[in-house]
């Protein structure tokens, strides 16, 4: 009796923690859409900050984001892709692959303020790009690498080894077969893995906060040598040292249900991506 | 027909090179973060703790040479009144900073350009046996006249992890105690840990052992949607909703302090810690619960008796990459610790941690001054500790647990 019951008492009690998971998500949401909602409006979203950052929009943050993903996917996503060939076609399974694997899961857990400050003594410094798109790419590329890495491994194991041999028996390289055999049925696993990478890069400060974010730009960005404005800087920036803080705070609302809404579509897309294609591979 | 076959075989080589290339990425990518982080940050080391293009005066006949940048710092606070504290005569410090020379001299009498600065600052010194004069290198007091340049130490290892006082930006001499920063986040991480850990494994447990597959679809989500909002957005909420409350809660002159910090971050730290340790639990093998519960025991017991403690080596994995995620985190602790570099005595005052620091103040200090090398060494400090964590929860997860059944 006494067992039961503390058994009783200690699911009771986890399927509370559970509970109490999604109401802190609930909370979070909930408070930054309702406080957001009101502020968006087509001319928040297409125009640039006036009067101090009190009104007008978030246009330049939202284009600045854009250019960072873009800029840091460009990069990332290639060698990304080829690093995790290499080490799940070429390596095999001996030192070299386990000591690459070490570094990249090393890398994944470095701070992204360490990312900011190497971004910024190389991109920015030595190698002079200044603040710039360009650096920030750079930087935001490389924090992201672990994970399409990882995520493309997993993609490239996911292909069945009879694929690789029937197209080998049938006279194919093997880069032959890579590239048109194990790289098509991979294709749909690595895109969701580049899918959670735009939800990272988009939301990222301390990386760009040295080599990129600027505070405000009356102008957009020209050039990849050029500054930018990007979301989550702008919320930094409108949340903790705008002239007038009070009067910005709508202002730091949109913002956040903007970023938020941008990051967690591509994390839920990505979510549902790989459930399908779990079933997918089940089937076959 | 064979030269286009060559022609494939040197592609297919260049291609595999390519691609060897590439799976040496990320080692190369932490090869450069190390050269670039420690080059830069032990420079601080290497020159005296003092303002760049300033240099420290006394007369002649003071016995004291050096100065440690902590007396440096006390003297100009007039925390050290004499100079028989310093190993020198029975005398009380007459602090002098470039603008009191105003005090003896009118500005003809400097010359023009300031000209004759350097020699009237030569007559002041060896006027006075008590002078510590703090002046530009580049309007030296000249030696004729009388007077000696003092050398201050270089920061040392000892003073960066011990000192306690870290004012980067302090004239004359700059100090960089890190202890406060060390502690600060060591504090907040602890805090979140110690909310997360047990709130993480119960969830951890639920999903693996209890949920049906309809709650385990619902909740999966949740977690990687919690995984997946920014920082910058959980410090906003932490500033407008938890400061505010923890404040009022416990009735507190400020609500940004480490224990709110520690609350975000153990939100922050939750989902980590609850995929690897339900990974660890589902790996337990069906036959060990299958065995436990033949003997009598009931879910419960089967639970914390065999499956835990089976799993206790991926639980432990979890606890340290949740710490890892703790400490590097940035923005929000930015934006809800209060950013106050004392040593902290209770949990509800303001604190700043290492990279909180880094953040706010690299944007002000000037490229390759003793400032910015100071915070390129927090980053050493703070990739070291990154690159232990991330190498110890791979050895603990690897660890078998047989032996502890």
């Amino acid at each position: 009796m006494n067992q039961k019951f503390k058994q009783k008492a200690a699911f009771f009690l986890f399927r509370l923690f559970s509970f109490f998971i999604v109401g802190i998500l609930i909370s979070i949401l909930g408070f930054i859409v309702i406080n957001g909602i009101s502020v968006i409006s087509w001319e928040f979203l297409t125009e640039s900050p006036t009067d101090g950052m009190t009104s007008g929009g978030i246009f330049p943050a939202i284009v600045g984001t854009f250019y960072l993903v873009i800029g840091s996917l460009i990069f990332a996503v290639p060698l990304g892709v080829m690093s995790a060939i290499y080490t799940t076609e070429y390596a095999g399974n001996g030192f070299i692959v386990r000591f690459i694997r070490m570094m990249t899961n090393n890398l994944a857990s470095v701070p992204s303020i360490v990312f900011g400050l190497f971004g910024m003594a190389l991109f920015v410094n030595k190698l002079e790009f200044g603040d710039s798109i360009l650096a920030g790419s750079l930087t935001l590329g490389l924090l992201t690498l672990p994970l399409i890495i990882r995520t493309s491994e997993e993609a490239l194991k996911a292909v069945p080894d009879s694929y690789r041999s029937g197209s080998l028996a049938l006279g194919a390289s093997k880069l032959q077969t890579i590239r048109k055999v194990v790289l098509p049925s991979a294709l749909p696993n690595i895109l969701t893995g580049v899918i959670l990478s735009i939800g990272r890069v988009s939301g990222e400060t301390a990386p760009i906060l040295f080599t990129v974010a600027a505070y405000f730009l009356p102008n957009l960005p020209q050039s990849i040598f050029d500054q930018a404005m990007a979301l989550p800087y702008h919320l930094y920036v409108l949340a903790t040292s705008g002239t007038d803080l009070e009067a910005s705070r709508p202002m730091a609302y949109g913002t956040a249900l903007v970023l938020i809404a941008i990051v967690l579509i591509f994390n839920l897309m990505a979510t549902f991506m790989r459930q399908r294609l779990n079933k997918k591979f089940k089937q076959n | 027909m064979a030269q286009k076959n060559l022609l494939g075989k040197i592609t297919e080589k260049l291609t595999e090179s390519l691609l060897t290339l590439s799976g040496a990425l990320t080692t190369i990518a932490i090869l450069f973060i190390t050269i670039f982080l420690f080059k830069e940050g032990f420079g601080l080391f290497k020159s005296p703790a003092i303002e760049d293009g300033y240099g420290l005066y006394v007369h002649p006949e003071n016995p004291v040479n050096q100065l440690h940048p902590l007396d440096v710092k006390n003297m100009y606070d007039e925390e050290i009144i004499n100079w028989n504290e310093l190993g020198g005569a029975n005398q009380e410090i007459m602090v002098f900073r470039i603008d009191d020379v105003f005090d003896y001299y009118t500005d003809e009498d400097l010359g023009e350009n300031y000209s004759l600065l350097p020699e009237k600052l030569g007559y002041i010194i060896s006027d006075h046996k008590n002078i510590i004069a703090y002046v530009p290198e580049e309007f030296a007091p000249s030696v004729t006249q009388g007077s000696k340049k003092v050398k201050v130490h270089n920061t040392t290892l000892s003073d960066f992890f011990l000192g306690k006082e870290w004012l980067p930006t302090a004239t004359p001499s700059p100090l960089f105690g890190a202890l406060p920063l060390i502690l600060g986040t060591l504090l907040v991480s602890l805090i979140a840990i110690v909310l997360a850990l047990p709130l993480g494994l119960g969830v951890a447990v639920y999903l693996s052992e209890l949920a049906d597959e309809r709650m385990r679809k619902f909740l999966k989500p949740v977690i990687e949607l919690l995984a997946g909002i920014p920082s910058v957005v959980y410090g906003f909420f932490g500033l407008v909703v938890v400061a505010p409350l923890v404040q009022k809660a416990f009735n507190l002159p400020v609500g940004e302090t480490a224990f709110t910090g520690g609350l975000i971050l153990a939100i922050m730290a939750l989902p980590t810690i609850i995929s690897v340790a339900e990974d660890a639990i589902r790996n337990t093998p069906t036959a060990m619960r299958e065995a436990s519960l033949a003997l009598g025991a009931t879910q419960w017991q089967t639970i914390y008796k065999v499956v835990i403690p089976y799993a206790g080596s991926g639980i432990s994995a979890a606890a340290v990459l949740g710490i890892g995620r703790a400490v590097g985190e940035t923005m929000a602790v930015l934006m809800i610790t209060g950013n106050a570099a004392v040593i902290p005595s209770t949990i509800f005052e303001p604190v700043r941690t290492i990279p909180a620091t880094i953040a706010a103040e690299l944007g002000e200090a000037p490229s390759g001054g003793q400032h910015f090398q100071s915070l390129f060494l927090l980053g050493c400090i703070l990739f070291l500790i990154s690159m232990i964590i991330s190498i110890v929860s791979e050895m603990i997860s690897k660890k078998k647990t047989y032996k502890s059944l």
